[in-house]
């Protein structure tokens, strides 16, 4: 058993705010994943609760112990770093084994500790040789392998598979995810990759500029995100922000939207709006939310609302295309199946789900 | 696995004792070189500074006299031939060095065969005293033994070569053992200097159908301008501590017309019992190189803050 | 036809022209190496030629000349029975001096400038950058400026004329050196190492011995190279502080040369030069391709 809460936590480095008053909980077993672009202060955070930074203000408790003052050793934590941190003198199994001559385990212990992780990890053969002989995946799994025999209440990740080709880092992935479910034990995950962090995590941290703009789980943050920096961090391509006016067609409220030959369309809104919802909205749909236009689409997705558009630019992946239109003096980007993909300098009339879409009042840039 | 928990418990009212300890370690390690430097840099030039001030002749003095030393320093004729000669050699000296060890870095960048043994050749007076070879020198120097003499005795009779016997060119064979004993330094550095230039540079500029000169000239030497002054900052430091080259090669002559501040100093305090005087002289040598390492150290905090700035 | 044989006959004789003129540059640049290996090279030659000749012989051809004799006395009279200023035991007590006062100076001021190099890097404190500037200038302190107060300290701990005073001044005065190239070299250790230790609970002086200390050969081998050298090659506090049996090899051989009666003895004085120089000389050849390598890593940054 073995939890992580944070309360109020601040960092201040002389007269620069770090981290601005941070809450965050962990359950038992729980995969946290701390997610943000780089300078938001995720990498700052994972390094106090490791005890390598200290805390200026606020409280960071594992299992209920308040530890702030606790010295990293003492605070049973173990931690896979970005560059791995391998000892390059010490052979694997040394470096394995070094936290655990830190802390005067018996030999025969340690040898039994090394066997386990090494079977559980299938490292063996590697045991005898150096860091620098090993391939990037090898290196991971030896990081992992250090942090794995300390048998730590809490296990801390920093960035641990950015420094790998992209290949590797998808099999590497769904390794950690794999051992996370092998072994279940509580785990703050950094990175700067959000399908790392949705793949991966119970729930996610979103930072920004040293505060955590969203804490929920995966699908919470990608559907219904907080505000509209969370909204553009998490998916790729990125969601299309619309500057949009509250209007009304026939008794329901609109999105009015001016499109290319200068008219403005109407787009119904699916939701129940509160009553002191701004006149200046911002509409944001995903790539895949948006849809050409048949009326048999219509039938099975009842939110659909029509709107016709330029295409730009097409950029086929293969299992999909994106697509970039131009919608009035925006543009923004469509995700198609390949089959049914527009062509260039077509005009399309497309299918937006209303259903899915986001409303964020420019202001706050607050979901609506 | 639980038992790692309990060989992880140590008793709890020593922790905090031990780990305060533990945070003092580094300072106390620290601690007594750190003082002994801080003393070295700044109690001791204190110290020489107030000698200067005080009417310290054959012992110490706390007598204070004001500029009195400095005042009959700058009047004394051999002092401000050192100083000149200083100045002169320290130009020709540094010029002369980086010169010659860039030709050569160049020349063994070419992909010469047997680039270690080059090297080694050109390095090796590094490894050895100025006093060796500022003796070897002075024997070669010598018309009677040396140069002079081997080249007559091959039949140009009339041959001269008597540079350091010659009160008016003494300086020359100076500059000229000066240049022998640390060009291969220069060379060096700046050969690693070339060596780390990102080899896309160089591949860009021939294709950009550069001539091997020009890609030197205006790509690879403009790149590595920062060693240039690094060598020049070491090598002036040189110039001006200097004292074993010239004791080795001429002592002072001939007459004085090789007297530099670092000898002056030696002989004011030692040979002649002026220690206020010698205290005023060797603060001028600091005040010399201060006059170049003050504006280094500056570009150098300049550069390395912009550096961080970028990164 | 006719004209891609003219092109191909055009081809070639581009091709003969770039190749000749890639021999030409070829033969200049091996024309100055060999030019500039004979100037560094000659001094040296004349030095170890003249060591083994006769004395008459020298007088007789001058320095530069093929020998026509061997001999090996020179080196003997050197090392054990040549009279320098009034005492008749050559070089060897000056020799001993300059190792007894060398080798501990270097090991001293290795050990020191490691462990303060590892603190400044890895155990930064408030102020530690500073202090480390303030260290540096160290460096740049003319040694004329600490003669005065060295000679008082040294009579005040009873250390004048005495190699035990040297090994005091260059130790502390090699602290600067070798903090600065142990600092610069521990600082591209990565930190995230030491933070792993750390969690793994490791304390100061094991992560020093575990991890730092079996990554620094090269750094340690420059800062040995360079303090070797340095103090074996010192003169000033050398000839100022010791006198007579006591003095380093450096202050004894300007004694010797500068003992000349009217026939200067080149032989023996070559003899005694090639052993002053001898110590420096082997460790660079040995450790002379570590220690540029080190150097232009380390030093000049």
């Amino acid at each position: 058993m073995s939890t992580l809460t944070i309360r109020s936590l601040r960092k201040n480095y002389g007269t620069v705010e770090v981290l601005k008053g941070i809450d965050l909980e962990a359950q038992n077993g729980e995969f946290v994943a701390l997610v943000g672009p780089s300078g938001c202060g995720k990498s700052t955070l994972l390094a106090m609760i490791a005890g390598l930074e200290t805390v200026t203000s606020g409280e960071i408790r594992i299992d209920g112990r308040l530890v702030n003052a606790v010295a990293p050793k003492d605070r049973d934590i173990a931690m896979v770093f970005q560059s791995y941190a391998l000892y390059p003198t010490m052979t694997v199994r040394e470096n394995i084994t070094f936290g655990m001559e830190s802390r005067r385990v018996p030999k025969p212990q340690q040898d039994e500790a090394v066997k386990r992780v090494a079977a559980f990890l299938q490292i063996e053969p590697l045991l005898g040789r150096k860091p620098g002989q090993l391939s990037g995946g090898q290196r991971q799994r030896v990081a992992m392998g250090r942090a794995l025999v300390r048998d730590p209440k809490l296990f801390l990740f920093d960035e641990p598979l950015s420094n790998l080709d992209a290949k590797l880092r998808v099999d590497m992935r769904t390794e950690i995810k794999k051992l996370h479910h092998r072994v279940g034990k509580t785990t703050v995950y950094v990175t700067h990759d959000q399908v790392e962090a949705m793949t991966l995590a119970s729930r996610i941290a979103v930072m920004h500029q040293g505060s955590v703009q969203q804490f929920d789980e995966p699908a919470m943050i990608y559907n219904r995100p907080a505000n509209m920096f969370v909204a553009g961090f998490m998916g790729s391509p990125a969601m299309n922000f619309l500057p949009a006016e509250l209007g009304e067609e026939g008794g329901r409220p609109t999105v009015a939207l001016s499109t290319a030959d200068g008219k403005t369309v109407g787009l119904p809104i699916v939701q129940t709006l509160p009553s002191d919802t701004p006149r200046q909205l911002v509409l944001g749909i995903r790539p895949e939310h948006i849809y050409r236009f048949d009326p048999d689409l219509q039938r099975r997705k009842p939110g659909i609302a029509q709107i016709d558009a330029m295409v730009e630019l097409v950029e086929p992946t293969g299992a999909e295309t994106m697509a970039v239109l131009r919608l009035g003096a925006k543009e923004i980007t469509g995700r198609f199946d390949p089959d049914s993909t527009p062509r260039m300098g077509e005009t399309v009339t497309l299918g937006i789900d209303m259903a899915r879409a986001c409303l964020f009042d420019p202001t706050t840039q607050r979901l609506i | 696995m639980s038992n790692h928990d309990l060989i992880l418990s140590v008793p709890a009212p020593a922790r905090p004792w031990r780990e305060r300890l533990g945070s003092a370690v580094p300072l106390l390690v620290l601690g007594p070189s750190l003082v002994a430097s801080l003393v070295y840099v700044f109690v001791f030039t204190g110290w020489t500074l107030y000698i200067s001030l005080s009417n310290s002749s054959l012992l110490p003095s706390y007598d204070f006299v004001g500029l009195e030393n400095y005042a009959s320093l700058w009047a004394n004729r051999r002092w401000n031939i050192a100083y000149n000669n200083l100045f002169l050699f320290s130009g020709f000296y540094i010029v002369g060095s980086m010169a010659v060890g860039l030709l050569l870095a160049i020349l063994i960048d070419q992909r010469v065969r047997g680039e270690a043994v080059w090297r080694t050749i050109f390095l090796y007076p590094l490894a050895v005293s100025f006093i060796v070879t500022g003796t070897v020198w002075s024997w070669l120097y010598n018309p009677t033994d040396g140069i002079q003499a081997m080249v007559r005795g091959l039949g140009w009779t009339n041959f001269s070569f008597a540079l350091a016997s010659d009160r008016h060119h003494a300086i020359y064979a100076v500059i000229i053992t000066g240049v022998w004993q640390s060009s291969g330094f220069a060379m060096a550095l700046f050969l690693a200097g070339l060596r780390s230039v990102d080899s896309d540079l160089v591949k860009a500029a021939q294709i950009d159908g550069a001539s091997t000169f020009r890609i030197y000239r205006k790509v690879l030497l403009p790149t590595i301008a920062p060693i240039f002054l690094a060598v020049a900052v070491i090598q002036i430091q040189f110039a001006i501590k200097t004292f074993d080259l010239v004791a080795a090669l001429t002592k002072g002559g001939p007459g004085i017309s090789t007297t530099f501040p670092a000898i002056y100093v030696y002989d004011l305090m030692f040979q002649r019992g002026q220690i206020g005087e010698g205290a005023a002289a060797a603060i001028m040598m600091l005040a010399a190189l201060a006059v170049v390492l003050v504006p280094y150290s500056f570009w150098v905090v300049w550069r390395r803050r912009k550096e961080a700035g970028h990164g | 036809m006719v004209d891609a044989a003219l092109d191909r006959s055009l081809d070639h004789r581009a091709a003969t022209v770039t190749a000749r003129r890639h021999l030409l540059t070829r033969l200049v640049i091996y024309g100055l190496l060999v030019v500039f290996a004979a100037i560094y090279l000659v001094p040296l030659l004349v030095v170890v030629l003249n060591s083994f000749r006769d004395q008459q012989e020298i007088a007789r051809n001058g320095l530069i000349s093929l020998p026509r004799s061997f001999r090996l006395e020179a080196w003997s009279q050197a090392w054990s029975t040549y009279c320098i200023g009034g005492t008749c035991e050559g070089m060897q007590r000056n020799f001993y001096n300059s190792l007894k006062m060398t080798i501990p100076a270097t090991i001293i001021s290795t050990t020191v400038g490691a462990m303060n190099g590892y603190i400044l890097s890895k155990w930064r404190f408030k102020g530690s950058e500073a202090l480390f500037t303030l260290m540096l200038l160290g460096v740049f302190i003319p040694g004329q400026i600490s003669l005065m107060p060295w000679a008082f300290i040294l009579g005040n701990l009873g250390l004048s004329n005495s190699t035990y005073g040297l090994i005091v001044i260059h130790v502390i005065q090699g602290i600067s050196f070798t903090t600065l190239f142990c600092r610069n070299y521990y600082v591209s250790i990565p930190d995230d190492l030491i933070k792993a230790a750390r969690i793994d609970g490791a304390g100061f002086w094991r992560i020093f011995r575990k991890i730092i200390l079996p990554l620094s050969s090269p750094i340690l081998i420059v800062t040995v190279i360079w303090q070797f050298t340095g103090i074996w090659n010192e003169y000033l506090f050398g000839v100022v502080f010791t006198s007579g049996q006591q003095q380093p090899i450096t202050a004894a051989l300007v004694a010797l040369t500068a003992s000349g009666t009217n026939v200067r003895a080149y032989d023996v004085m070559s003899a005694a030069v090639l052993i002053g120089a001898l110590p420096p000389l082997l460790i660079y050849l040995f450790g002379g391709k570590y220690f540029v390598r080190g150097l232009t890593q380390g030093a000049i940054k």
